[in-house]
């Protein structure tokens, strides 16, 4: 740790990095040692950065046969009490999703980058897309609620790794880091923090002669293998101390309520967004990742007209914070909703404004072109 | 020394949830009297990890020790992330021949391929006995089960053979007839590097059994016991006659270079050219 503490400091604080490069080296300062991935446009450049940056400072990465194995060696290295992570994009995520409940039911924290591309199967491998959304959220069977992080610039890419990885330990459970081709694949010039200045979270860990590894507690401590605590880890739905009850009702609901709980209660503590203007608006937009890159723009230029608009980007996706979005809902006539699919988060704003006001998709999919700035300013002033 | 071999002395205090007359038993005291013999105390040097089926409930969570199962077989990834980062744990992986096989194939083949230092001890029935008895890619041409009601018309995998080709450094097969040779095994392999695959014929009364014409338990042991034909006897007689019979013994045991000492070195010489630098 020291060997890297010195390694970091000697690097210039202002960086211009690829949004891939940003994740990677987030992730190696908040302390992550192990990657497994497998090659994915437009996911691959961050295996390979962390391929020649983690030996460095003695953590491995491995490219595995495919993607379930993976991020089932992830979830391997996070029981020895590793901080890992894998990433991909859309055909890979999907084949990562019975991983995913997995690591929500057994309560291993990890991080998953989705650099999206346009879908649905293989689609447009090199082109961005926003298709994955919905996905994000309800991906892998059963009831669970995911903690999801959309990041809208090289910048955020970075802070963002760091959040999805201090969240995981925090709630013992998965992040996704919801990218896409755009935000991954571009260079922007960046301020990335020394080691000291970043916060980081690690996980609680037992103390000797503790056994509820998975229950009593909101989060409860995390033995690692080998250290001697027989931890028993299943999929299955099990006691707190990790023993398999196949049928009782009271277990599965006791498990699987905290399980949810523990992520839907601290909603307001996770969830972050950047809002503009939501008290006072007559318009408003509702965005996140790529395409919220160009509501700034639009939203100038329609102040010039002199129409008011206001703004929220999510920066968490999952859970959904409802009370800002009902809060722009009070206030604005109309909100718009720009999403490169045809229409995702369209449906969980309409679903919260809930008739306060109108909600109007705005789509676009094919080719990884963004909605334009004047795209988004004809569907203001309509 | 613990001189007097009593299994309870691993196991959790539950009830084991197996069929009467499984061959997992067996399995289950060959490899615990192994940790005994070897003269371990109890099971913190160890880690287990098992997938979904009968099989992988040996370990998890009976076994006083640390396990992790995990999704259908999937076992062999979860195995691979702990042991390369805890190279001094011995890593076990129990599991069924529908789990280590037939969903879990590739993760099996290329664990081999890497020569990930880990023990795989795949229980092999033939079938998919916790599901109800459904075809497996193990389950010999012709044998009636509740998928194939008129017989396989698939011809099966050898899997310790595979083992070979793919690059394990040891592959056995026993059967639970061959109890005390299955114990001698895994002794031999829990000392041992590199990628390990113990293949182990077992009956399944409930659900391989009834279809395919086994009543009693003890039908297939003598089945197995009478059928048996050891590796090198197996190299004499022909492919047409072989398919009578079941191959056992080591396949391959051999030493080669594991992934666990390759990626460590590998580790230490980019840090030390990092200090240089």
């Amino acid at each position: 740790m020291t060997e890297m503490k010195k390694m970091e400091l000697t690097k210039p604080r202002s960086l211009f990095w690829q949004g891939s490069e940003a994740c990677a080296e987030a992730a190696i300062i908040v302390g992550c040692r192990f990657f497994a991935g497998y090659p994915i446009t437009p996911a691959s450049e961050i295996a390979e950065h962390l391929a020649k940056r983690l030996p460095q400072v003695g953590g491995i990465a491995i490219q595995m046969e495919d993607e379930i194995a993976s991020i089932g060696a992830v979830i391997g290295a996070s029981w020895t009490g590793a901080k890992a992570m894998t990433a991909t994009s859309g055909p890979g995520f999907s084949l990562m999703q019975e991983f995913i409940g997995y690591a929500f039911m057994t309560e291993t924290p990890c991080v998953i980058v989705d650099a999206q591309r346009a879908g649905p199967s293989t689609g447009q491998a090199t082109k961005c897309g926003q298709g994955d959304t919905m996905q994000s959220r309800w991906g892998t069977h059963g009831d669970y609620s995911s903690i999801v992080l959309s990041p809208n610039s090289v910048q955020e890419m970075f802070e963002l790794t760091v959040r999805a990885f201090n969240l995981a330990e925090k709630y013992r459970t998965p992040v996704i880091i919801l990218s896409d081709e755009m935000i991954t694949h571009m260079r922007e010039q960046i301020t990335a923090p020394l080691l000291g200045d970043t916060d980081v979270i690690d996980r609680i860990k037992p103390t000797v002669g503790e056994k509820a590894f998975f229950g009593l507690k909101e989060v409860p401590s995390m033995p690692a293998v080998g250290e001697g605590f027989n931890v028993a880890v299943t999929g299955s739905t099990h006691d707190e101390y990790g023993i398999r009850f196949t049928t009782d009702p009271l277990v599965h609901r006791r498990l699987v309520e905290r399980l949810n709980n523990k992520i839907t209660n601290h909603k307001e503590e996770i969830s972050d967004f950047e809002d503009y203007n939501i008290e006072d608006c007559k318009i408003g937009i509702i965005s996140y990742g790529c395409t919220s890159r160009t509501i700034y723009e639009a939203v100038e230029k329609a102040e010039a007209k002199g129409i008011s608009v206001g703004y929220i980007r999510l920066k968490t996706i999952w859970p959904f914070p409802n009370e800002i979005i009902r809060k722009l809902a009070e206030k604005a006539e109309k909100i718009i909703v720009p999403e490169l699919n045809l229409g995702q988060i369209y449906y969980e704003v309409e679903r919260t404004a809930n008739g306060l006001a109108k909600v109007t998709p705005l789509n676009k999919i094919g080719g990884g072109e963004l909605i334009t700035p004047e795209e988004l300013l004809a569907e203001i002033v309509k | 020394m613990v001189k007097v071999f009593s299994i309870r002395r691993y196991l959790r205090d539950l009830k084991l949830p197996f069929c009467a007359g499984c061959g997992i038993f067996t399995v289950m005291n060959a490899f615990l009297k192994s940790v005994h013999e070897l003269e371990y105390e109890n099971l913190s040097d160890f880690v287990f990890c098992s997938g979904i089926g009968c099989s992988s409930w040996i370990s998890s969570p009976y076994f006083i020790a640390d396990s992790i199962h995990t999704p259908h077989g999937r076992s062999i990834p979860v195995a691979t992330g702990i042991k390369l980062l805890r190279p001094d744990l011995n890593v076990v992986v129990f599991g069924g021949d529908g789990d280590i096989v037939s969903i879990g194939l590739s993760h099996f083949i290329h664990a081999a391929r890497r020569n990930l230092d880990i023990l795989v001890i795949m229980i092999n029935n033939m079938v998919y006995g916790m599901t109800g008895g459904q075809v497996a890619p193990t389950t010999p041409f012709k044998i009636k089960t509740a998928t194939t009601p008129y017989g396989s018309f698939e011809q099966p995998l050898d899997a310790a053979k595979l083992a070979v080709t793919a690059g394990a450094s040891y592959s056995a097969r026993w059967t639970t007839s061959h109890q005390n040779e299955l114990k001698e095994s895994i002794k031999k392999t829990l000392q041992l590097k590199g990628f390990r695959f113990i293949e182990v014929l077992s009956q399944c009364p409930t659900a391989y059994g009834r279809k395919a014409g086994f009543r009693k338990v003890g039908e297939m042991l003598r089945w197995f016991t009478e059928n048996a034909i050891s590796v090198r006897q197996a190299e004499k007689i022909g492919e047409k006659e072989l398919e009578r019979n079941i191959v056992i013994g080591e396949f391959v045991d051999r030493r080669r270079p594991t992934i666990v000492e390759n990626i460590y070195a590998m580790i230490e010489e980019v840090q030390r050219n990092t200090r240089q630098n």
